[in-house]
């Protein structure tokens, strides 16, 4: 007796009740459907949380200065500046597991074009900056090394909502900004960084050379660096032993003896997106345990239909065997119409799982992610529960005595 | 009694059940011997285990001990799937109540036991056609039982019987839940089976029906009372639709 056949006298058969298998179905169909609709909100969570953490640069680590203490009250990091220069050339040569590192001093400043100004954080740095944040500039050259070496090249990049701002939808390239009256060339405009996970906009930034900010700007000590030092390490798989190389190195640097606090920090961006996936994880498990439950409710549904259609037709499965139909035929038989109505369910929750899914991300605007993996698992988990949940049934019927089947009544 | 080899052949079998702790003998040792072609009518009041032998010579139960030859072979110690196969390839059940799938139309009832003798689509629906025109039902093909009358569905389970082919057909009280005109027209049918060499085994319990068969076996509390051979009456009467099958 050919697959296909048994495959169409069970569709029959389940034709015959279509309300009933219906209902049947609707546990596997909610089941999956629900799978199917929350892995996707998940997923999509995640890709979102990956992408704002991918635009801020991967395998980073940002050193930041340590706490100033005086009189009992302690300042937060940053308060004070521990680290110096030489400390960041240390760093960018003697830990191999870095790739580049590059200063980032911070101030507010108002830049001032011709007819409009915006106040915004001016950045002094370095151009290995830009390789770090992997950041590439949409119009212009951008900073150099000599504009760094020149000790105060008055030249400044623009974020886009800097650029926007100031210059409309024209060209700021070659255009001149004023910082507390100094004049500073545009020699590049980057491009759209986006959001940082916190909602901070990236891209509303200037930068100019970390020596011209220092004389122009912000003054003050030589020997210090008054801000905080980004590190790439050469692999994203490598960032932690960048951190503990050069957590080392500035405690070697700076004599802390062994058993004191660091007098800087390093925050391991890497580590933090990691928690932030992990939060979406376990969400993601959780929802989809949930449904997993579901699924194995919609099992025992259809386990109890199929008890209850294996007594009703009897004496059906007592003719079949008295024209010769074999145990294995009658297991058969069940099982197929248990698997057909599982498997059936599990397709019908996957076309609602993603409409319902789709529908979900318009109407609350989530992003939402369908993997076609979680597809194809759903699919073949409900047709395992149908087998499972349809095994003791059909065998049920398959024991049958046709003697006493043929009686029933 | 001639020396070929008999269709079927009973060599002191016994049938024991179990109530419970308690043994019940219903058959107490029972031997017959059935050459091919010969219609029997096995009579016998109710408790005299005639349906026990019936299922037994059917292949749906085993005797406790003794020996069932069908066609040659003991079949009195195998499992259920060869009993199935034995079932499905020797043997054409007509059940009193006639037994059809409901919702199931004629001709996909006559196919049953074409789809688990494993033939193919096309040749079954040929076979399922040709069995269900022998017995002038050639234009019900499609109706289903509900639609179809007592004696109708009793030639569609006689269809079903014949469409393997089969050497011996077993009919328990096949014309138990029919009027008698209808009884008339399912015993012409069946001596026409017979007469075109089909073995043909009924069990009854009515005078009227055993005068049709060529041989009756009378049973009584578990073994064989009387056993003797008649002339049959023939089937007088013949319907509409006989008529036409044989004019055809």
């Amino acid at each position: 007796m050919n697959p296909l056949l048994t495959f169409r006298l069970a569709l029959r058969a389940l034709l015959r009740n279509k309300m009933r298998s219906f209902l049947t179905m609707l546990g596997i169909i909610i089941g999956v459907s629900a799978v199917i609709a929350m892995v996707a909100i998940g997923e999509g969570a995640k890709a979102q949380v990956e992408k704002s953490f991918a635009a801020m640069g991967t395998s980073l680590l940002i050193v930041m200065p340590g706490s100033s203490s005086s009189g009992g009250a302690r300042g937060g990091f940053g308060s004070q500046p521990t680290l110096t220069w030489d400390d960041l050339k240390a760093i960018q040569t003697e830990v191999s597991s870095v790739k580049s590192a590059a200063p980032v001093l911070r101030s507010s400043a108002q830049l001032v074009s011709e007819d409009q100004n915006w106040t915004t954080t001016v950045q002094g740095t370095t151009p290995s900056y830009f390789d770090i944040r992997t950041w590439s500039m949409a119009s212009g050259t951008g900073l150099t090394q000599s504009d760094v070496d020149g000790g105060g090249t008055k030249v400044i990049v623009l974020g886009q909502t800097v650029a926007s701002r100031l210059f409309g939808s024209g060209d700021p390239v070659g255009q001149v900004v004023r910082i507390k009256n100094t004049p500073f060339q545009v020699v590049g405009v980057l491009e759209v960084k986006g959001q940082s996970p916190t909602g901070q906009d990236y891209d509303d930034g200037a930068f100019v050379p970390v020596t011209t900010f220092q004389s122009k700007i912000q003054g003050g000590l030589q020997k210090y660096l008054s801000g905080t030092i980004f590190v790439s390490a050469v692999s994203s798989a490598d960032t932690s032993r960048a951190q503990t190389a050069v957590t080392n190195l500035l405690r070697d640097r700076h004599r802390i003896p062994t058993g004191a606090d660091d007098d800087f920090s390093i925050r391991n961006l890497t580590e933090i997106a990691g928690a932030q996936q992990e939060g979406t994880k376990t969400m993601t498990t959780l929802l989809a345990s949930i449904a997993f439950v579901s699924l194995v409710v919609g099992g025992i549904g259809i386990m109890n239909i199929m008890l209850v259609s294996v007594t009703e037709r009897t004496r059906e499965i007592g003719v079949r065997m008295a024209v010769g139909a074999k145990p294995h035929h009658i297991l058969a038989q069940f099982l197929v119409e248990a698997l057909t109505l599982s498997l059936l369910g599990g397709l019908l929750g996957v076309a609602i799982g993603i409409g319902g899914g789709a529908w979900l991300a318009a109407k609350f605007a989530w992003p939402i992610l369908v993997r076609p993996d979680i597809v194809g698992i759903s699919v073949v988990f409900s047709a395992m529960v149908g087998v499972c949940f349809g095994l003791y049934p059909a065998r049920k019927a398959s024991l049958l005595d046709p003697i006493e089947a043929l009686r029933y009544e | 009694m001639s020396n070929s080899q008999a269709l079927l052949e009973l060599d002191a079998v016994t049938k024991t059940y179990h109530l419970g702790d308690l043994p019940v003998q219903v058959l107490h040792g029972v031997s017959l011997r059935v050459e091919p072609g010969e219609s029997v009518a096995i009579m016998g009041a109710s408790g005299s285990g005639k349906s026990t032998l019936m299922n037994i010579l059917g292949c749906l139960d085993k005797p406790s001990s003794g020996h069932y030859m069908l066609g040659g072979r003991d079949v009195s110690r195998l499992n259920r799937g060869e009993l199935a196969e034995v079932r499905n390839r020797t043997i054409g059940f007509v059940f009193q109540n006639f037994n059809l799938l409901s919702r199931t139309s004629a001709i996909e009832n006559v196919e049953l036991p074409l789809i688990y003798a494993g033939v193919g689509t096309r040749e079954r629906t040929r076979r399922a056609k040709s069995s269900l025109e022998r017995v002038g039902l050639a234009d019900r093909l499609d109706h289903h039982p509900s639609q179809l009358s007592g004696g109708q569905q009793q030639r569609v389970a006689v269809a079903r019987a014949l469409v393997t082919s089969p050497k011996l057909i077993l009919a328990d009280e096949p014309t138990g839940n029919l009027d008698s005109r209808t009884s008339v027209e399912i015993m012409a049918l069946f001596q026409e089976l017979g007469d075109s060499g089909i073995t043909v085994v009924l069990v009854t319990h009515e005078n009227d029906i055993a005068a049709y068969a060529r041989r009756v076996i009378v049973l009584k509390d578990g073994l064989i009372q009387d056993d003797h051979r008649q002339e049959p009456v023939r089937a007088e009467l013949p319907p509409p639709v006989m008529a036409e099958v044989k004019t055809a």
